[in-house]
């Protein structure tokens, strides 16, 4: 075991009132395409290793790459819903590098000549504010294979003595999607990264595209962070013009909450150095999503190391404007305004339609409806119990959910059930815990558990007739027109009940007897 | 983020070794470094020497007369030479690693990849 020795960070807070971070994100997104970018090995995800594996993904001598169509629309369509303007013609390029992650000896990318360029996402703050992100370019690449690291402690580089390689994922499309430096954010900047990254994965689900899935790895995200001398405001012109400081770049942070924590601790780590009167070193950084720390990898390569040149295999890509124009007219509503769209919908106000966005319950809400729920109710048991559970495991809301089968059907199900009287809400989420805990559909636990509101209205008038009787005091009340104070009876009544009766009904009851 | 002009000059050349005049030692040390190909004290001064005379000599190229001329990087005018998304068998892993020069786990089998840093 080596020990990596801890770096010193200062106090968030107080970082912020001496620096001013500029952040830079690069997302590499895996296109869901049902083949490679240069060859026809298909794609899936977990197949046996090395088993969708060509000549032309292992470089043999004599194979010839041609590009996926899929792919190239895809990259546009993505370029076009970032706002950019598409290259009218561009060419592949080889990156030459010596790591046994891709056979070749290079991986196929693009260099100066991306297939979009010079666009902007707007992303929704939590507060409802929105930032704007710059888009530097999205180009067209390859990904690399995947290593197995054997005999380290920690399945690391570190201290392996040999590593095992699966060509599997070597020549999946990707699409490297490359911000410009991200300024103004100030005490906002771990914020701002995530709200990018989670608005860029809707943009690109909602595009279907790829599959986004972080934890997968099919969208992976770099965090280029660095920090400059506060002079004021980080919106202000004169902070705004202090040069750059040095960046690091934090790989592979794969979940949108480490998005957030990993800019948040480089912040803190540059701002302890800056201090201390050190300087930054440049260089990649490994982000540790257990320690919620970041190491030092190793010194970042100068581009011309890669000895960029045009891939002779590879004719240039030249969209013609037509393709572009029809490739516009197919993309998708974009999220923010389908967001308004359904918030009108649903009824919601802009807090709870904020709440539904930040729990990542949109879609999930969207089915349960589909399948027949109210909106009201499709937000209630989506962002009660499973929201919580979902939280507290540190999951999305969507993964924790299929995790569990918890189903929109089962949603839409216990709502149907509190529609037609069975359940009243209590007794739903006692359903609702069933459900949680794998013992079935909504409809199966009420049975199994025996749950259902006591029909026999006799029952329900004598306990009402009793609860009034030892209340005398605040029957009064409500004969003299405080309504209000019918509560307290209600949950007495309840109380009578063991639970298992309806309170709408309760209430009705006692309100006839005493007005 | 990358230059835009790193492989401006003759195409293909990296723009350092285009606008080298010399190649110094520690140029050919930092070049080999790259291509992970290790070379004694004799090896660097030799190569020094030979990788000399092959820059000076392609340096010739570079009197040619190309104003108006544009870069070009294939010699056939084709564009959008693309192929439908559909899936062709792949070689079979037993293909693939018949290839290797060790295997374990139905994967290739490399060296320790040594420390970047």
């Amino acid at each position: 075991m080596t020990t990596v020795a801890t770096d010193a960070v200062m106090d968030y807070d107080e970082a912020m009132t001496k620096f001013d971070p500029v952040m830079g994100l690069e997302v590499h997104v895996e296109l869901h395409t049902a083949t490679k970018m240069f060859c026809g090995c298909p794609t899936e995800f977990g197949a046996e290793p090395n088993s969708q594996v060509c000549p032309v993904c292992l470089g043999l001598p004599g194979a010839l790459p041609v590009v996926n169509e899929k792919a190239v629309e895809s990259a546009i369509r993505i370029g076009l819903a970032l706002n950019c303007e598409i290259a009218e013609w561009c060419r592949f390029a080889r990156k030459n590098y010596f790591y046994p992650d891709m056979p070749k000896n290079f991986q196929t990318s693009q260099y100066d000549e991306p297939i979009a360029f010079e666009g902007h996402l707007d992303v929704e703050l939590e507060d409802g504010s929105v930032y704007r992100v710059e888009i530097e370019r999205a180009h067209m690449e390859e990904d690399t294979g995947k290593s197995l690291h054997i005999g380290g402690a920690t399945g690391r580089i570190h201290g392996a003595d040999h590593s095992l390689v699966d060509y599997n994922r070597a020549g999946i499309p990707l699409i490297e999607i490359v911000t410009k430096p991200m300024v103004g954010a100030g005490e906002r900047a771990p914020e701002v990264a995530k709200a990018y990254v989670s608005a860029l994965r809707d943009l690109l689900r909602a595009l279907d595209v790829s599959d986004v899935k972080m934890e997968q790895g099919s969208m992976r995200c770099d965090a280029n962070v660095s920090l400059r001398p506060r002079v004021g405001e980080p919106l202000d012109e004169a902070q705004l013009e202090v040069p750059l400081g040095t960046r690091t770049e934090t790989k592979n942070v794969n979940s949108l909450r480490s998005v957030e924590r990993a800019v948040r601790y480089e912040i803190s780590r540059h701002a302890a150095i800056l201090e201390g009167g050190g300087s930054i070193l440049q260089e990649t950084r490994h982000w540790h999503e257990d320690t919620g720390i970041t190491t030092s990898g190793r010194v970042k390569s100068d581009a011309e190391d890669y000895r960029y040149f045009p891939e002779p295999d590879l004719v240039p890509v030249a969209p013609t404007r037509e393709t572009v124009e029809t490739l516009r007219g197919t993309l998708p509503e974009p999220p923010g305004l389908r967001r308004k769209r359904l918030q009108s919908d649903w009824g919601y106000s802009d807090l709870e339609m904020r709440d539904v966005v930040n729990a990542g319950a949109v879609e999930l809400i969207e089915e349960t409806v589909a399948v027949g729920a109210s909106a009201g109710a499709a937000k209630k048991w989506w962002l009660g119990e499973p929201s919580r559970r979902a939280n507290a495991e540190g999951q999305d809301i969507v993964t924790y959910a299929a995790g569990l089968g918890l189903t929109p059907a089962h949603i839409a199900e216990l709502d149907g059930l509190v529609a037609a009287g069975r359940l009243n809400d209590s007794m739903a989420r006692q359903v609702l815990d069933g459900v949680l805990a794998g013992e079935g559909t909504p409809t199966a636990v009420a049975d199994a558990r025996g749950l259902e509101l006591v029909q026999d209205d006799g029952a329900l008038e004598a306990a009402v007739d009793k609860v009034i009787e030892a209340n005398p005091d605040v029957a009064a009340k409500i004969r003299d027109g405080k309504v209000a104070a019918a509560g307290a009876l209600i949950g007495q009544v309840m109380k009578e009940m063991k639970g298992q009766a309806d309170a709408g009904k309760a209430r009705e009851l006692i309100l006839a007897k005493l007005q | 983020m990358h230059g835009p002009d790193a492989w401006s000059g003759p195409e293909g050349l990296p723009h350092r070794l285009a606008r080298m005049s010399s190649l110094s030692r520690d140029d050919v040390a930092h070049l080999a470094g790259l291509a992970r190909i290790e070379l004694s004290d004799a090896e660097l001064d030799r190569m020094v020497g030979e990788l000399g005379v092959i820059l000076e000599s392609v340096a010739k190229v570079q009197q040619a007369p190309t104003d108006g001329v544009a870069p070009m990087s294939h010699p056939m005018p084709l564009t959008n030479v693309t192929r439908p998304d559909v899936v062709r068998p792949s070689l079979g892993a037993g293909a693939v690693l018949a290839g290797a020069p060790e295997s374990e786990q139905q994967r290739f089998s490399v060296p320790r990849i040594l420390d970047e840093d």
